[in-house]
This record gives C-alpha cells, sequence and structure tokens, in this order.
C-alpha cells in the first residue's frame, strides 16, 4: 500500500491513528480530578509535539542514516521561523506561503552550511555546525537586529503592510479563513476533549513527513547514505563520491526543520532567536536519541516523551508538592518535597539528563528499544513453544 | 452508472450509524463559554508568569512572593495589606466576585519563546483568565500580544520599556509600572543640577526594546539639559562580562556613564565600572560619575558598596511613609522577613487592581475588565493618587529619583529617596513621539 511493504504501512497507520487520536490519548485524566495535571491534551502542548516530532523525523534522516552529528539543527528551525513571520508581515496571515517561503529558506541556508561543513566528517562537523548555529544566533541578536527584532522577537504590527490580506481577513494565521488558534471541545462526562486546528495541520504535515520519510529510509538513495554510516572510504574506492549523498541528506534535514519553523510560526505568529541557540539544537539530537536514532518511529516517539515531561514536570511548583505530600509528616515532607522540587519546575532538565543517562546507559537503541524488548518478552511468554522451535535452526 | 442494491442488512447498519449520529449531540454536552477561561466552579485562576532562572530571577522570586501574598489577602488570609488602605472598597477579602483565587505559575526564563510557550499553557491547560508579571520588556511585549490573541487580560509587571504602553500597546494589556521617558524626565533635571550643564556623556545600553527606549529617552532628555552624547554602545541581554564594553569608556573623553542596564547585568557592569577605578577618576577637570536611570533595591544589595552616591530613578521604595506603604511594608515582612522591593509592590499592585477592576465590573469578561480600569484613579496603594489613562492604560503617578544610601543601617537600607518628582513633570500626551505607531485595538474576550 502507497508504496510501502506491509510492516512499514501498518506502522504508518499507527502513528496516523495516533495523531488523529492525540487529543483523547493525551487526555486521558478527568480535567478537574487531581491526576487532570497530568493531561498534556492542550493545543499548545500537542501542537508542539507535531512540529518537533517534524524536526527530529527530519534529524533522524541525517543523523539516523549518514551518522553525521549535528550540533546546529536550530539555525534551519529559526531561519524557517524567521521567514515565516516575514511573510505575515508582509503578505498577510494565510499560512501557506509562509510554510513554503520558510522551507525554501531553510532548505537555501543548509545548501550553504553544508557546503562548508561537509567538508570535514565527526567530530570536526559537529564542532563546525555548532559555530555556524551560534554564529546564526549572535547575528540575529545584533548585526541582524532589522530583520529580526533582536531579544524582542520578530512580530506582526498593525501597520505591517500584509498586502494579500483582504478586508476581512482574520487576524491570526489562518489556512484561508480557518484560524490556527479556534478549537472545539467536546465533553464527555467529566472530560474535555479539545480538538485544534492548528494541531490537526501540524499533524497532515507531521504525517507527510514521516510518509517520506519512510520512503527515504527504505530507497537506493536511503541506502547509500547508510552506506556512507558504515564505512564512507570503503564507499569512496568503489568510486562512489559520498559528498553529494551527504549533502542531500544534510538540505533534506534543514527543510524538515524549516518547516518545523514556520509551523512553530504558524501556530504563534513571533520568532525569538533563542529558538536558534545551541541548547535547542541539543534538544533534537536528544529527542532523536531517545527515541531510538535510526529508526522511523524513534524521533517521533522520543519528540512526544521530551516535549510531554516538560509540560508535567515544568509546571510542578513548591506548592504543588507540599498539597501532593501533605499527607507526609512534617519532618518527612520538607525533605521530601526539597528533593523533588530540584527536579522539578525550572529544575526540570536534571530530570531530563536523569531519564537520557538510563535510556543510553541501559537501552542504547533509544525507547524504540526499549518497546521491542518487551514486545517480544510478550511474545515468547504467550507463544513461547512456537518461538522455541523457530528460533533453533543454525545446526551445529 | 450506479449500482445500488438494498438489503437488510445494510438498511438496519445504516440506520444504527445514523441513529448513533444522532445521539452524539445528546452525549456530548458542550459548555458555551461567554468568554475565553470563565470560572464555572468555586474559583478563579490567576497566572502568575515570573523569570525563575535568566539574569532577572532575582526580580522573578521576589515577583511571586508579591503574588503570592496578594492572592492571600485577596482570600482573605493574612493582615489584608493594602486592602485596607486602597481607595476603593470593592474588594471584602472574600475572593473575587465570590470565588477563592486559586494561581499558576510559570517561568519566562526571560526569553520571549518560553515565556509565551509558558503562558500559553497556562490559557490554554489551566484556564487562566489574568496573566500577570515579566521582568522584562521584551517579554512583556511578546506576552501581552499573546493575551490579546487568546482573550485574557495582561496585568505587566516589572517592564519600563516605552513601548509596552506605546508602539506595543493592546486593549487587554496593563501597566502599573512607570517607564523609561517618566526616568529620564525625572532624572535630568536632578543629574544637571548635581553635575552641571556642560557634560559628556557615554551609555551602555541592553540590546532590546527596554534598553533603546530607555537611552533614546536618555539622550532626549540630556541633551536638552545641555550635555552631548559621546557613544551609545549595545550589550547583549546575556553578556556577564562588560569589561570589553568598559575599556572604551575612558578613552572616549566622555565624564558621566550612564548604564541603561536592569538586574544581574547592571550588577555586573556597575561592579566592574567601579573596579576599573572609574568613580576615582577625574575626567575633563570634573569627577567621573556613572548613572544608572533604573534602580531597584535587588540590584542595590548585588551591587553592594558600589551603589553608594549613585542616582536613579524608581517606581516605588518601601521607605515612603504614606499608609499603603506602611501597610504593604508591614504585611510582606511580617511574611517574609525582608522588605519588599518596586518589582513586588507593582505585581501586588496589578494583582489587587485587576481583582478590584473585577468585582466593580462585576464580571471577569476582559471585555469588562478592561473599561473598569481605563480611566480609572486610585490612591492608597504606595504611589500617591495614580490615574489609569485610557489611551494608553498607563499609570501616571509620581517618580522617585533615588540615591544609593553611604550610610546603610542594614542590607535592606540601600537606597535614599532623593527626591519625589511630581507626576506633573512626567505626563506626556499619547502621541508623543517616543510612544507613537502604536494602537490598542478593540479588547478581546476570545469569544
Amino acid at each position: 500500500m502507497l508504496g510501502l511493504n506491509k510492516k512499514d504501512f501498518s506502522l504508518f497507520v499507527f502513528v496516523t491513528i495516533f495523531m488523529a487520536l492525540a487529543p483523547i490519548i493525551f487526555n486521558l485524566f478527568p480535567t478537574d480530578s487531581a491526576l487532570g495535571f497530568f493531561n498534556g491534551g492542550y493545543p499548545d502542548m500537542m501542537q508542539r509535539f507535531a512540529i518537533f516530532a517534524i524536526f527530529a523525523i527530519g534529524f533522524n534522516i541525517l543523523f539516523g542514516l549518514t551518522g553525521y552529528l549535528s550540533f546546529g539543527h536550530a539555525a534551519f528551525l529559526g531561519v524557517g521561523s524567521y521567514a515565516a513571520v516575514w511573510m505575515f508581515k508582509l503578505l498577510g496571515y494565510n499560512i501557506i506561503p509562509a510554510i513554503v517561503l520558510s522551507i525554501i529558506v531553510s532548505g537555501l541556508f543548509s545548501v550553504l552550511i553544508g557546503w562548508i561543513s561537509l567538508r570535514r566528517s565527526g567530530i570536526y562537523f559537529s564542532i563546525l555546525t555548532l559555530a555556524f548555529a551560534e554564529m546564526s544566533f549572535r547575528l540575529a541578536y545584533s548585526v541582524l537586529t532589522p530583520l529580526t527584532n533582536g531579544e524582542t522577537g520578530l512580530q506582526v504590527y498593525n501597520d505591517d503592510p500584509q498586502i494579500m490580506a483582504g478586508a476581512n481577513s482574520p487576524d491570526a494565521p489562518h489556512l484561508f479563513g480557518i484560524k490556527m488558534n479556534s478549537a472545539s471541545t467536546i465533553n464527555v462526562g467529566p472530560w474535555d476533549f479539545t480538538f485544534p486546528v492548528g494541531y490537526y495541520v501540524c499533524a497532515i504535515l507531521m504525517l507527510i513527513s514521516f510518509y517520506l520519510s519512510i520512503r527515504i529510509f527504505r530507497s537506493p538513495f536511503g541506502l547509500m547514505l547508510r552506506a556512507i554510516k558504515s564505512n564512507q572510504t570503503r564507499m569512496a574506492y568503489t568510486g562512489l563520491n559520498p559528498r553529494p549523498y551527504t549533502l542531500a541528506a544534510f538540505v533534506i534535514s534543514g527543510m524538515y526543520a524549516g518547516l518545523a519553523g514556520g509551523l512553530l510560526a504558524a501556530m504563534d505568529p513571533l520568532a525569538g532567536a533563542e529558538r536558534m541557540q545551541w541548547t535547542a539544537s541539543g534538544e533534537v539530537v536528544i529527542m532523536t536519541i531517545l527515541g531510538g536514532a535510526g529508526t522511523l518511529f524513534g524521533p517521533v516517539l522520543g519528540a512526544g516523551t521530551i516535549k510531554y515531561l516538560e509540560n508535567v514536570f515544568s509546571k510542578m511548583n513548591e506548592g504543588l508538592l507540599h498539597s501532593w505530600f501533605s499527607f507526609l509528616p512534617d519532618w518527612l515532607e520538607a525533605p521530601v518535597v526539597w528533593l523533588i522540587s530540584a527536579f522539578t519546575g525550572e529544575g526540570w532538565h536534571l530530570t531530563l539528563g536523569a531519564l537520557f543517562m538510563v535510556v543510553i546507559i541501559f537501552l542504547p537503541g533509544g525507547l524504540v528499544e526499549g518497546f521491542q524488548r518487551i514486545w517480544k518478552s510478550t511474545r515468547r511468554k504467550t507463544s513461547g513453544d512456537d518461538d522455541a522451535n523457530a528460533k533453533v535452526t543454525p545446526a551445529e | 452508472m450506479t449500482k445500488s442494491s438494498f438489503t437488510r442488512r445494510g438498511l438496519l447498519k445504516t440506520g444504527a450509524i445514523a441513529g448513533a449520529g444522532l445521539a452524539l449531540p445528546t452525549i456530548f454536552t458542550s459548555r458555551a463559554n461567554a468568554y475565553m477561561n470563565e470560572p464555572k466552579g468555586g474559583t478563579v485562576t490567576l497566572g502568575f508568569n515570573v523569570p525563575q532562572t535568566g539574569p532577572y530571577a532575582d526580580e522573578g522570586a521576589d515577583e511571586l512572593k508579591a503574588f503570592q501574598l496578594a492572592v492571600k489577602h485577596l482570600n482573605g488570609e493574612g493582615d489584608g495589606g493594602m486592602l485596607n488602605t486602597f481607595s476603593s472598597k470593592a474588594l471584602t477579602g472574600n475572593g473575587v466576585l465570590g470565588k477563592k483565587v486559586a494561581y499558576v505559575t510559570g517561568d519566562t526564563q526571560t526569553k520571549s519563546d518560553a515565556a509565551r510557550a509558558s503562558a500559553k499553557s497556562m490559557i490554554e491547560k489551566d484556564g487562566a483568565v489574568m496573566i500577570s508579571g515579566g521582568s522584562s520588556s521584551g517579554v512583556a511585549v511578546a506576552v501581552q500580544g499573546l493575551c490579546q490573541e487568546a482573550g485574557v487580560i495582561f496585568m505587566a509587571g516589572l517592564t519600563h520599556s516605552n513601548d509596552t504602553t506605546g508602539k506595543d500597546k493592546k486593549a487587554n494589556g496593563f501597566r502599573h509600572f512607570f517607564d523609561a521617558y517618566m526616568s529620564a524626565a525625572a532624572l535630568a533635571p536632578v543629574l544637571s543640577n548635581q553635575y552641571g550643564k556642560d557634560r559628556k556623556f557615554y551609555m551602555l545600553t541592553a540590546d532590546y526594546t527596554w534598553g533603546w527606549t530607555q537611552a533614546a529617552s536618555m539622550k532626549e532628555f540630556m541633551e536638552g539639559e545641555g550635555w552631548n552624547m559621546v557613544a551609545d554602545v549595545k550589550t547583549p541581554l546575556a553578556s556577564t562580562d562588560f569589561s570589553s564594553y568598559l575599556t572604551p569608556v575612558l578613552n572616549s573623553g566622555a565624564d558621566v556613564l550612564i548604564l541603561n542596564h536592569y538586574g544581574g547585568n547592571m550588577v555586573n557592569s556597575l561592579t566592574q565600572a567601579v573596579q576599573f577605578g572609574m568613580r576615582d577618576k577625574q575626567v575633563n577637570g570634573k569627577q567621573f560619575e556613572v548613572v544608572v536611570p533604573l534602580i531597584s533595591e535587588l540590584m542595590a544589595k548585588g551591587a553592594g558598596k558600589n551603589i553608594e552616591g549613585i542616582l536613579g530613578s524608581s517606581n516605588w521604595n518601601w521607605k515612603l511613609q504614606d499608609e499603603g506603604t506602611k501597610a504593604f511594608v508591614k504585611s510582606y515582612g511580617t511574611e517574609y522577613g525582608v522588605p519588599p522591593s518596586q518589582a513586588a509592590q507593582t505585581c501586588y499592585v496589578q494583582t489587587l487592581l485587576y481583582a478590584d477592576a473585577c468585582e466593580r465590573a462585576g464580571s471577569f469578561d476582559p471585555c469588562a475588565v478592561v473599561p473598569a480600569l481605563e480611566g480609572y484613579e486610585f490612591d492608597g496603594l504606595g504611589n500617591g493618587k495614580t490615574l489609569y489613562r485610557a489611551d494608553d492604560h498607563q499609570c501616571f503617578k509620581d517618580v522617585l529619583v533615588v540615591q544609593g544610601n553611604d550610610k546603610a543601617q542594614n542590607e535592606y537600607d540601600l537606597l535614599n529617596v532623593f527626591e519625589t518628582t511630581p507626576v506633573e513633570k512626567v505626563m506626556y500626551e499619547p502621541d508623543n513621539p517616543f510612544f507613537a505607531g502604536g494602537d490598542l485595538g478593540q479588547c478581546n474576550s476570545g469569544a
């Protein structure tokens, strides 16, 4: 189906269903219950999940297939955002030109950076991309202020030209009149499910990106990229020039990042330079590795996990912890709250760090590997005999 | 060519689906809201979005304490603080409109992006009807824009840029704090009295909206006093080391250094300027002076002895002797054991003003709250008689010129009120060129 083999197609269908039902899956708990705190099914969180999934899928095409670890991908995200906001300012709030331009501009930008950085491989490549991203970040803050509005962030003002905007166009990013920030909420008993327009736009683009990434993974081009990862020198000896392939992979993943940046701006029409900072580049590396680099589903899983944990942990403040642990005796409550508060609120990065270490040490293949192990062990339990018979193949 | 076949089974199936479809609306009861996040239960949620990390983290922590104190007082706990001295008596310590006040907090990280994400989750997830806080104008402008789009009220915390109620003003946003223009208008006559008419000044400016408007205002007013500007150098907000920016100052021929820095930035730049011996230098036959147009107690504490004798301006100081200030300092001191900073005062007052406006409007609907605050005159909140001007949602009140205390009794006694500039001296028209170009637009209730 759709040019995919059976296994890939079922993965794609699974992801499609997951994305379609995400507003329900992320809102497992009734809104007003104590566990309602753990809900993540509000528009901003789900949009970020879909957008960062696109970012990570794109990053995985470069890192997962060729093994080139770019530490500067946030630069493309930022450039995409700036391009999109400029389109909003000049043309109007329709997201189509904004997203198209953000992909084109970040594509061109990645050709430039890729052309230079890909002259080196390994750690030198990583440092070069990191340097370029930091340079872009600093430029956006200082010299390029007329273009980026510096620290304040680029935003749309009432006196901007918006030449394509008609008299009745919505005053927020929209797709032919359907506003991105509109949503319909459905109440089922104590549950409130919000179905935001913006999220579904992101989800559809994310599914298209995911499909393209499957096709790239399974194509001869993808095989060539894997060959670069396994041994670039050997590939060169067989008479193949690896550079066009790596550059193509770099540009494709840069365009994915541009799409993600454009979508970020389409969901919230403000572009800040912090998006290009090295921490943002690091985030996508962590997402990809946490989920499982080189796997199809890993980046999506990593993006979802990190965005969800960020949403939950960064919102736990001390007041909330005190109310949770109020059942403990006073002498025990204070140290418990103190200990946990170091890992929550503004300290949630500690939690992320700990989780990352655990995954790297025990599951080098990322969360996907964890699920595969669980899957295998359950299958072994249910149909142990068949598996055992099938496994004993090597005759010695 | 069409082929249609009715079978009993097919008909039953269709009927069942259609029936389910018709039944759906009765399962899904839609709770229609008259406006964004209309509080339905016994509580109303406010969102306090303050920097907990980054260069303004100290201010953020103080703001959060003030917000928590305000919520206590609104809910009738504690001694009531400024509720007792406030000229409006609509608030009775019984929550707001009979609903208990609850709050959620978030970290802006002093970054526009992060602040907007945090405010968004407060609005979308926690159902906040009002967002307050912010210790940076860049953040305040970004979050104010978001609140306008989302349809909730934004009560700005510490933001001093002209743009917040100038170029970037929004119908749903209100600012109690004073602005860069008022600082410059209050400081200029004092500076030329103290340091003479014939001075050359050099400015280091934090490179974002606040710094830009602060520098432009200082330039305008100091040149009006006959001073000459040598240079205005922009420094990134994230810098911690200013030595490379300070080195050229002494060779530039300038005899006054104006630091348009705030928070941790100012602590570092002032400390380094003092370490460079700038305050002991004689240039052009005159004593070299350092001026910090916007000073807060927390910055003074950070800068320690270096702040002694330095002139600047403040929105409020805990040593003022009016009833409102005394009541606030007393209840803040009882709660936290330290006197409040100006950031704390403005955040506390903003929360009270919002609650009072809801109470007077009889609704949390932003489009009812906005008219209740517009053109509202009040007193008893520590700044004397104050007006919330309808044209730009800016408060007009007296401005304090403060000086670093050289005879500090304790670690909180760091600033002295040098002069109180009456509001008439700092008042400006809404179409003043420093504030032109903005448009309030219409209030948005998000319905």
